[in-house]
């Protein structure tokens, strides 16, 4: 069996650090980098406790070590931005958790393959990550014109990073709705709740078929399956409710809309649980990450 | 000599939206525009009842655009300034320039009442625009005065050149309503006051709020808002009168607008009737009523078990999906229930 991949992991707050702890336990990578811009970060100290190479040099720390392959910034998308262009001229895969949305969108669960070769790939937003493969999974049975969700967080797990782009986190999510969904029109709410004890991250979809009908059936089975699917890599993610067709009165006229209610418990790797709409994006990255990783040992051998 | 009394702004283009279930026409916004115009009504707000971008399943879909009706208003006034409602989360900043170039020249930022730090760029973005950003801190009842006013220190930092109390639930009480107004006065000089008469306390509230120091209020016509609706308008105008304030407003123009203009296309009169009482009671946001009564129909719940499950899960302004969730588990539990 060929060597991990080595990968660096770029910002050393909540969610970089919970991305350590899972890429921990992924055989196919090693973490040979953990860099933030914080010297006093408790992220660093965490990581360096671990026995992991650690520094506060941010991106020119990744770029320093040779051997990484792949990086994983979890910082902000006016960081990425900028370091984006030397990751690539670096020949460094960048796995982008920020909503920077440079290059293509991935969610695993829908498109996990079709941008394997990308220099630099999107996880879009928590929302995202959450909803898209519902309205993918129901766009193949029933194709839509209209996909609607509502994200509900828990106010402790939205840190300064969501709080000040809030409007990045509409627009990404509603785009990606269309482009990785397939609905012909997406929109996107999110909405923080400062619930105590807080609440776990919740997700509702409405979806508007093309057309005049919506077989329940079908739409109900294709749900579930997709599911389990997300489950695979997302342990706490289920559906909330079995789906609800309602029949509503609509700008398209009295239709049948598919309601579906999700909610997202974190493993609590290192976030606390009720922070699901983190842990979905540190899963939906290792879970692409793990993908690259094995690719790019193949690679080795040819 | 009297003293200059608050300004009124009125919301039933905007609050209203929710019992017309976002259905205004453009010639109605015309002549509700023109009216409070011509009633001295200083600042009208337009727009989707949850804001701009409100227009969804979750909350209702407008049956026109936004955008047309605010337009609609700002041609019809000659001295008023159109409002608009911004709620981050929901409305983006891009609504908001396009909100500007129809007309539009304050806007109210709201946000959920702990969460103000949201806001940030919005409020910017409002002020690079030159338009009068006022904060607007939704569900005020969930939070003590001192944590309040804190917020609202918040929203000044970022730009807001007053902030609202927003008792979005029609929750408070007049005791409520001065406290929360004398502790956000301590930090910001110009503080607002938003009622709804979920409890039948809209016009006492509002009354309380401005001995307390308030410098805004909020009405809409014959009280046409959310829940049981807001304090009307008409109503407002006579008491600032009979307060000894000097405002610019006609009860009488006003009260003729109340019931020839308003009054002919409302679909029913807001009142606190049993499941509005139950939404000041329980302490929801006040547009969860009719989604509660359509859910409870639908499945053969009293709605006002919705509300109170609701209000025990600390549900806040926006969150109408949980209604369907709540009719389910509840729906759920009374199948099961032995």
């Amino acid at each position: 069996m060929s060597e991990p991949v080595a990968v660096g992991i770029l910002g050393t707050g909540n969610i970089g650090t919970d991305l350590l702890m899972k890429l921990r336990a992924v055989p196919e990578v090693r973490v040979a980098m953990f860099a933030g811009i914080e010297p006093a970060s408790e992220g660093i100290a965490r990581a360096a406790a671990l026995g992991v190479l650690t520094s506060a040099e941010g991106i020119e720390a990744i770029l320093a070590e040779e051997e990484i392959r792949i990086v994983f910034d979890a910082t902000s998308a006016y960081a990425h931005r900028e370091a984006a262009p030397r990751l690539r001229e670096a020949g460094k895969i960048a796995i982008d958790l920020t909503p920077a949305a440079l290059g293509p969108l991935v969610v695993p669960a829908v498109n996990l393959h079709e941008h394997a070769g990308a220099p630099n790939v999107n996880l879009i937003t928590c929302g995202g990550q959450a909803i898209v493969p519902i309205v993918d999974a129901i766009n193949r049975v029933a194709p839509l014109r209209y996909a609607e969700m509502v994200s509900t967080i828990a106010s402790l797990s939205a840190g300064p990073g969501t709080r000040r782009n809030i409007d990045e986190f509409t627009r990404t999510t509603a785009r990606a709705m269309e482009v990785v969904g397939g609905a012909q029109q997406g929109k996107a709410i999110i909405v923080l709740n400062p619930a105590d004890p807080p609440i776990l991250m919740r997700n509702t979809l409405y979806a508007v078929p093309s057309g005049a009908t919506l077989d329940e059936q079908a739409v109900a089975d294709a749900v579930q399956r997709r599911v389990d699917e997300v489950a695979a890599y997302v342990p706490g993610y289920r559906l909330k409710s079995p789906v609800v067709i309602d029949e509503q009165q609509t700008r398209w006229g009295r239709v049948p809309v598919a309601v579906v209610l999700l909610e997202v418990q974190g493993a609590g790797d290192f976030l606390p649980e009720y922070a699901g709409n983190l842990d979905i994006m540190t899963a939906a990255a290792c879970r692409v990450g793990r993908s690259m990783a094995a690719s790019l040992r193949e690679g080795a051998f040819t | 000599m009297s003293v200059k009394g608050p300004l009124v702004c009125d919301t039933t283009l905007r609050d209203g939206s929710h019992p017309m279930r976002h259905r205004f026409e453009p010639d109605q916004v015309r002549a509700i525009a023109a009216a409070l115009d011509r009633g001295g009504v200083p600042m009208i707000e337009v727009a989707h009842g949850d804001g701009l971008g409100g227009s969804s399943l979750q909350y209702g879909q407008s049956a026109h655009d936004e955008l047309d009706l605010i337009a609609c208003a700002s041609e019809s006034v000659d001295r008023a300034v159109i409002a608009v409602l911004l709620i981050p989360g929901i409305g983006t900043r891009e609504h908001l320039a396009a909100a500007y170039e129809r007309g539009a020249r304050a806007v109210r930022i709201a946000t959920h009442c702990t969460e103000a730090d949201i806001s940030e760029q919005h409020f910017h973005t409002a002020r690079e625009l030159g338009m009068e950003a006022i904060g607007f801190l939704m569900m005020s009842h969930m939070l003590e005065p001192a944590p309040l006013a804190e917020q609202a220190a918040l929203m000044a930092s970022y730009g807001a050149q007053a902030v609202y109390i927003v008792d979005s639930a029609g929750a408070l009480v007049p005791s409520g309503a001065r406290q929360r107004t004398s502790a956000l006065r301590e930090v910001i000089v110009d503080v607002g006051f938003h009622a709804h008469n979920n409890l039948g306390l809209a016009v006492g509230n509002t009354v309380a709020a401005i001995e307390a120091g308030a410098e805004r209020i909020d009405g809409c016509l014959r009280g046409l808002g959310a829940g049981a609706g807001n304090a009307a308008t008409e109503l407002l105008a006579a008491t600032l009168d009979r307060m000894g304030y000097d405002t610019p407003l006609d009860t009488f123009a006003l009260s003729d607008a109340a019931e020839h203009v308003v009054l002919p296309l409302m679909p029913f009169q807001p009142f606190p009737d049993r499941e509005s009482l139950a939404i000041g009671y329980a302490g929801v946001y006040s547009t969860f009523l009719l989604h509660a009564k359509r859910h409870g129909e639908r499945l053969g719940l009293d709605p006002r078990e919705i509300l109170v499950e609701l209000g025990r899960r600390k549900a806040v302004a926006g969150q109408e999906d949980w209604i369907v969730d709540v009719a389910q588990d509840l729906a759920g539990a009374r199948a099961s229930a032995p």
